[in-house]
């Protein structure tokens, strides 16, 4: 900043502060943690924070991965159903078929890149909209999770992970736990804050976090000035797709069996906890650090609800009023974004 | 010197419909060639053909007398021909230094650790800009809180920086008002005079001639009238433009209408 206007001189740290995306998600994980810790006894305590931690990190991967691709401008409905659709490819090879787990992952995280492309790849070779491409994937995964299940071991379940090659050690670096003080924390979380810094620095670093801004803020204007479109929105399509391994295999190591239904449903709250964090359903706009944030206040009110002792019930009204929040809010943020320096 | 752009005889069909059919103008360096017609009269079938997203089907189309055929609008930039679009110039909702440097970011590092540059990106797209005589308050603000003229700068200004040799402007003048409209012809004059072909694409020819110095006037697909400056006055223009002799039928018809 050698030479900076005097007409900048008026834009202080406030304004600055508030056309950031997660500024909203911020201040609404600020709220939610200091009431329940008032509330709740149990919320402050190690072993509570280790429980909504815990809750809020693999919930989290997921919402930065979409995030990422809601900036670039695509939904994916079939993220969820995908942390199940990998955890099943990856029992089923190393239960049923005996190969060593690493390898049973690695086979894994090429079905889900697979996937993930061919997501991509029908949206921008037909123009669709990703909503419905993704339904369909969605639909079409459910049907396949369950029907091989079934077909492999004749029940709608792949259990018996313990006992294979190589669950040690893959257990270690995806489903172990380390101490902090005598409380253990979920492994989880570590791979939450890792998987958020590097997307953020992605984001807002590189030159494809560049072109992920570009191609969800106006596909042909990015197109015009030569970035490649398809490519970045096949990227993301298969970040999402690979997240989705990632949940799947620390799902799997550490439950050591799935469920042939699991996963169903949770593509929306990872697209809710992105929304909270920032990110603009029309693309072109987000965070990754608001979308890891949009997922704390998801677990923190999830649990502190549990340690509250109400009914959880309660949680979906909250969420409902959360996100009609969210959005209420990103909308005069984006408005004042666009017109704070004029 | 062979010129920047020469077609000749250039045609373009869609499936049965002609969309452009023998038209021929030169583009030279530090001269503004003015394409004009009405709606539907060709003009964008014929920039999109000079910026690489469409394919000629006839005729002859060189870029400093190399025969060429654009296979994408990259095969145009590496030529050195770059377009700026009415209403796609520019990501609203990014910075002005983030839309300057789009599709070219200025990096640090190698490989996993190649990051953009974000220094040199934001001093470079001021000084670019300044250079332009384009004066902005802070290159972090969102190219969505500039006015239609400014974008249009933006983009000029980008692709001057990038070492464009032509400049294709898609009616850059089309959405804005008198004072905008100036202040994007002034740049283009500017362009003009820093030794850029530009090709200025107006349905406007009191756009046009102020900065024109050759005017090739488009109807249905063919090539109506293509004149240099001193061949042509801006009264001849317009009435060319308007459709000619069309215009002074309508004129003579109206005239009917009103007297009783």
């Amino acid at each position: 900043m050698t030479t900076l206007d005097e007409r900048v001189a008026q834009n202080g740290l406030v304004s600055r502060l508030i056309v950031r995306p997660e500024i909203g998600a911020l201040i609404g994980a600020l709220a939610v943690f200091v009431f329940f810790s008032i509330v709740a006894d149990k919320f402050l305590t190690a072993a509570g924070v280790a429980t909504w931690l815990d809750d809020s990190a693999t919930l989290g991967i997921m919402a930065v991965a979409v995030a990422l691709l809601m900036i670039g401008g695509e939904f994916d409905l079939s993220a969820g159903v995908m942390t199940a659709s990998t955890a099943l490819v990856t029992a089923i090879l190393a239960v049923e078929v005996g190969l060593n787990v690493w390898l049973a992952l690695l086979l894994s995280l090429v079905f889900a890149l697979g996937v993930g492309a061919l997501n991509g790849w029908i949206v921008v070779r037909t123009g669709l909209p990703s909503f419905i491409v993704t339904l369909g994937t969605f639909l079409a995964l459910q049907g396949l999770n369950l029907g091989i299940t079934r077909l492999v071991t004749n029940s709608v379940q792949v259990s018996g992970m313990r006992s294979t090659d190589g669950y040690e050690s893959a257990g270690f670096v995806f489903a172990s736990t380390f101490q902090v003080g005598d409380t253990p924390f979920q492994i989880s979380i570590v791979w939450w804050l890792g998987f958020a810094a590097l997307a953020a620095w992605v984001l807002v670093r590189t030159k494809f976090g560049n072109w992920t801004f570009a191609v969800g803020g106006s596909a042909p204007s990015a197109r015009a000035v030569g970035v490649p479109v398809r490519r970045t929105k096949i990227l993301l399509f298969m970040t999402t797709a690979a997240a989705g391994w990632l949940v799947g295999s620390i799902n799997i190591l550490r439950f050591t069996t799935v469920q042939a239904n699991q996963g169903i449903g949770l593509e929306f709250q990872f697209i809710i906890a992105a929304v909270i964090g920032g990110c603009l359903l029309t693309g072109g706009f987000g965070s990754a650090i608001g979308a890891a944030i949009g997922a704390l206040i998801f677990g923190m009110a999830r649990q502190g609800i549990v340690f509250a002792n109400w009914n959880s019930d309660w949680f979906m009204l909250f969420l409902g009023i959360m996100l009609l929040g969210a959005v209420l809010v990103n909308n005069t943020f984006r408005r004042r974004a666009e017109r704070v320096r004029r | 010197m062979s010129a920047l752009i020469e077609v000749d005889g250039i045609g373009k069909n869609y499936g049965n419909v002609v969309a452009l059919h023998d038209v021929s103008t030169v583009v030279n360096a530090g001269e503004v060639t003015c394409v004009l017609g009405d709606n539907g009269a060709g003009k964008s079938t014929l920039i999109k053909i000079l910026a690489g997203v469409h394919q000629h089907d006839s005729g002859r189309f060189l870029v400093e007398g190399e025969e060429v055929r654009l296979g994408s609008p990259r095969d145009a930039l590496d030529l050195g021909i770059a377009t700026v679009y009415q209403d796609l110039a520019v990501v609203p909702l990014m910075s002005v230094w983030r839309n300057f440097f789009l599709g070219s970011e200025p990096t640090v590092g190698f490989g996993p650790f190649q990051r953009l540059d974000r220094r040199t990106g934001r001093e470079t797209a001021r000084k670019a800009l300044a250079d332009l005589g384009i004066d902005l308050r802070d290159v972090e603000q969102p190219v969505g809180t500039l006015s239609g003229g400014e974008r249009q700068c933006v983009a000029i200004a980008r692709a001057v920086h990038f070492g464009a040799k032509v400049l294709i402007l898609d009616e850059p003048t089309a959405a804005l008002g008198v004072k905008q409209a100036g202040l994007v012809l002034r740049h283009v004059a500017q362009a003009r005079d820093r030794g850029l072909g530009v090709v200025l694409i107006t349905h406007n020819p009191h756009h046009a001639y102020p900065v024109g110095s050759r005017f090739l006037v488009l109807k249905r697909g063919a090539s109506l009238r293509s004149a240099e400056k001193k061949d042509i006055t801006l009264e001849e223009l317009t009435r060319q433009m308007a459709g000619g002799a069309e215009l002074e039928a309508l004129e003579h018809e109206l005239r009917e209408v009103s007297s009783p």
